[in-house]
């Protein structure tokens, strides 16, 4: 069966009633997941797990699939209008989302993240139904010393998102890789910076930091603004709730950009969507016309890491349906579906599951449409909160940091925690540190540790290695090109002030 | 003479970031820095501690080097309020094992609403009844996400 007949065959399974039914539940589920905090894709997928194995497989996991990227469309809603990332990968969208929302933008940013997303997901299955198989064993050849360099080019984006002062990024990055350093070291055991509080030996989980550093410090310096803080302004009328066309077209190369970045990185196992909204976020700062601007609520900064963390969906689909390998939690537990349901994921699937692979594939066309039909109305709904008094939305903001993380970890230690970050990202907007820089330490830490580490034992300690391999040695490059191009252009600037100076 | 700019933010937290890193590289030092199959767990913090100590001491010169600036005037009774804030946070959670989410977020946010923000008491009350009904619903109830139960047995 070649693609064409593939695809055909998948709309003849995924247009059935049931599973256009299945198809709905699962976006609708996943879009309230997405939007609610407390409850990831991961967690509502296993708990519907149980209810599935009575349902035809390719039902079961089109309404699956369904939940999973049905939550990624919903987790921009909370960052663009309260500034809490429902999970690592909608951290970018709150850069400029939040602020877009600041400046009475927050239904243009909400429709701007549902047409990046409903752009970026179309091409991202459009590049798994073409691409997949190729794809997948190109990701194969990604070894340690590759994702190291994958995530040192993630770590470099720091001079993208650290400000006016280099060296304040810098230092928050090292604090993130400092606190994702706490708890019990993989490989040999060690407790590490747990000052004898066993809670800790099981590390900080991201929700704590996230919502602490960005939720309740932003809510905590609001209130310092007092009086001066108004309302966040919300237009009257659907049009001026909506972007414009002259929105949508500053973003066209940003959706293109968050489509195949997210895809590209989807793909590896493992990078996930938190590394392609940042690697996106950049590239789309890097050769804007305004990098200045980015952070202040620019549209293109909304587009490009949503439409990457979307398109990640489908990047993330080729390893789990052509190699049988799960990039993260959420497919992981699709790939015990499949296996419970008797289907072997793998390069055979195509062949042996034709109904399965197919109709998954063909359903998230259908999907991706049904959650922008879904989402864009409810986008002036969804900004009315923002109309909300300041007395009332403040305590709902607090109310939903303790539950979002109460909620993920189930323990009263990790809402201690989340008040000591909520005052740790105040002290930080008070001193003018960037807070992104700390997510990504923060989020790449760990990862970059263990690749950093794995590489050293292949090599026997031998460095040398991570530029001998052609992938990490071209990713290597460009990091550091990343990191040096700002540094030269300062040195230029300060050598030609003073020459026109002496 | 130039007057150094040492009472300063970013001075302080250089120091504090320093002193940080220092901790960090120090506490490293007692764990392996290598073992025979490759890095230990001493290995990578060892790293970014002694780069937080230069970054932070870097910072540190470069601020006290520039000259002073002018006085911004200081929002001190915002940091006040600010600060109250996040102590009643602070108390809420720590309340939370023995007063439950319910009873502790209640009385957290008709502080916030009376004091913090000035409102009537009846608005406060308002809010913080109003508040926490909508979250018991939507949470336990309609999502069954669990939330801290206190001693009273909700």
């Amino acid at each position: 069966m070649d693609i064409a007949d593939g695809l055909l065959h998948g709309f003849y399974v995924a247009l059935q009633p049931t599973n256009v039914l299945w198809c709905f539940i699962g976006c609708l589920l996943g879009t309230v997941v997405g939007i609610l905090p407390g409850l990831g894709p991961a967690a509502t997928i296993s708990l519907l797990l149980p209810l599935t194995f009575s349902m035809d497989p390719a039902g079961g996991v089109i309404m699956m699939a369904g939940i999973y990227y049905g939550a990624k469309y919903g987790g921009s809603t909370t960052s663009i209008l309260l500034n809490i990332p429902g999970e690592s990968s909608s951290v970018a969208t709150c850069l400029d989302g939040y602020q877009m929302a600041r400046k009475g933008r927050a239904g243009a940013a909400l429709g701007i993240a549902a047409v990046a997303s409903f752009v970026a997901g179309s091409v991202g299955i459009v590049l798994l139904t073409l691409v997949a198989p190729p794809v997948a064993a190109f990701a194969l050849r990604f070894s340690s010393p590759e994702y190291f360099a994958l995530m040192v080019l993630g770590l470099a984006l720091v001079v993208l998102l650290s400000g006016p002062s280099l060296i304040k990024g810098l230092l928050a990055l090292l604090v993130g890789l400092w606190l994702t350093s706490i708890g019990t070291d993989i490989f040999t055991a060690q407790a590490r910076f747990i000052f004898g509080q066993a809670p800790l030996l099981g590390g900080i989980e991201f929700m704590v930091v996230a919502i602490g550093v960005f939720a309740v410090g932003e809510v905590l310096a609001n209130i310092e603004g007092g009086e001066e803080s108004q309302l966040l302004p919300v237009p009257r009328g659907l049009r001026n709730l909506l972007p414009t066309w002259a929105d949508l077209m500053a973003c066209r190369f940003a959706f293109l950009n968050g489509s195949v970045v997210g895809f590209l990185i989807g793909v590896l196992p493992g990078a996930g969507g938190t590394i392609a909204s940042f690697i996106s976020y950049g590239l789309e700062k890097a050769v804007s016309r305004h990098p200045e601007k980015f952070g202040t609520g620019v549209p293109e900064g909304v587009a490009a890491p949503e439409g990457a963390n979307n398109a990640d969906t489908g990047g993330a689909l080729v390893p789990l349906l052509t190699l049988g390998i799960p990039g993260g939690s959420s497919t992981a537990i699709l790939l015990s579906a499949l296996i419970i349901w008797g289907i072997r994921p793998g390069p055979l699937m195509m062949q042996e599951s034709p109904d399965v692979f197919w109709g998954l594939v063909a359903s998230m066309y259908i999907g991706n449409v049904m959650l922008l039909v879904l989402n864009l109305p409810l986008v002036p709904l969804f900004a009315q909160l923002l109309r909300l008094p300041t007395f009332v939305l403040h305590p709902f903001i607090f109310g939903i940091s303790i539950i979002g993380v109460y909620g993920v970890t189930g323990r009263v230690f990790d809402t201690v925690l989340l008040a000591g970050f909520g005052l740790l990202g105040y002290i930080m907007t008070k001193l003018k540190y960037p807070s992104a820089p700390l997510i990504l330490g923060f989020v790449l830490g760990d990862a970059m540790e263990r690749a950093l580490r794995q590489s050293l034992m292949m090599s026997q300690g031998d460095l040398a290695m991570l530029v001998q391999r052609p992938i990490s040695a071209v990713m290597l490059a460009l990091a550091a090109l990343v990191l040096v191009l700002p540094m030269l252009s300062y040195f230029n600037r300060a050598r030609v002030r003073a020459l026109a100076e002496g | 003479m130039q007057k150094y700019n040492l009472r300063n933010g970013d001075v302080v937290s250089g120091a504090f970031l320093a002193a940080l890193g220092l901790y960090i590289v120090a506490q490293a030092y007692a764990w392996n820095y290598y073992n025979p199959d490759g890095p230990g767990p001493g290995f990578f913090p060892t790293w970014y501690g002694l780069l937080m100590i230069g970054l932070a001491l870097a910072l540190i010169v470069g601020t006290a080097r520039k000259p002073k600036p002018q006085e911004s005037p200081k929002n001190r009774d915002g940091t006040k309020r600010a600060l109250i804030t996040w102590l009643a946070f602070a108390a809420c959670i720590a309340t939370m094992g023995v007063l439950g989410f319910r009873l502790s977020f209640a009385l957290f946010t008709f502080f916030l609403v009376a004091f913090v923000f000035q409102r009537t008491l009846v608005a406060a009350a308002l809010t913080s009844v109003g508040a926490t009904a909508a979250f018991y619903i939507v949470f336990p109830v309609l999502l069954g996400v669990q939330l801290p139960i206190g001693w009273f047995g909700f």
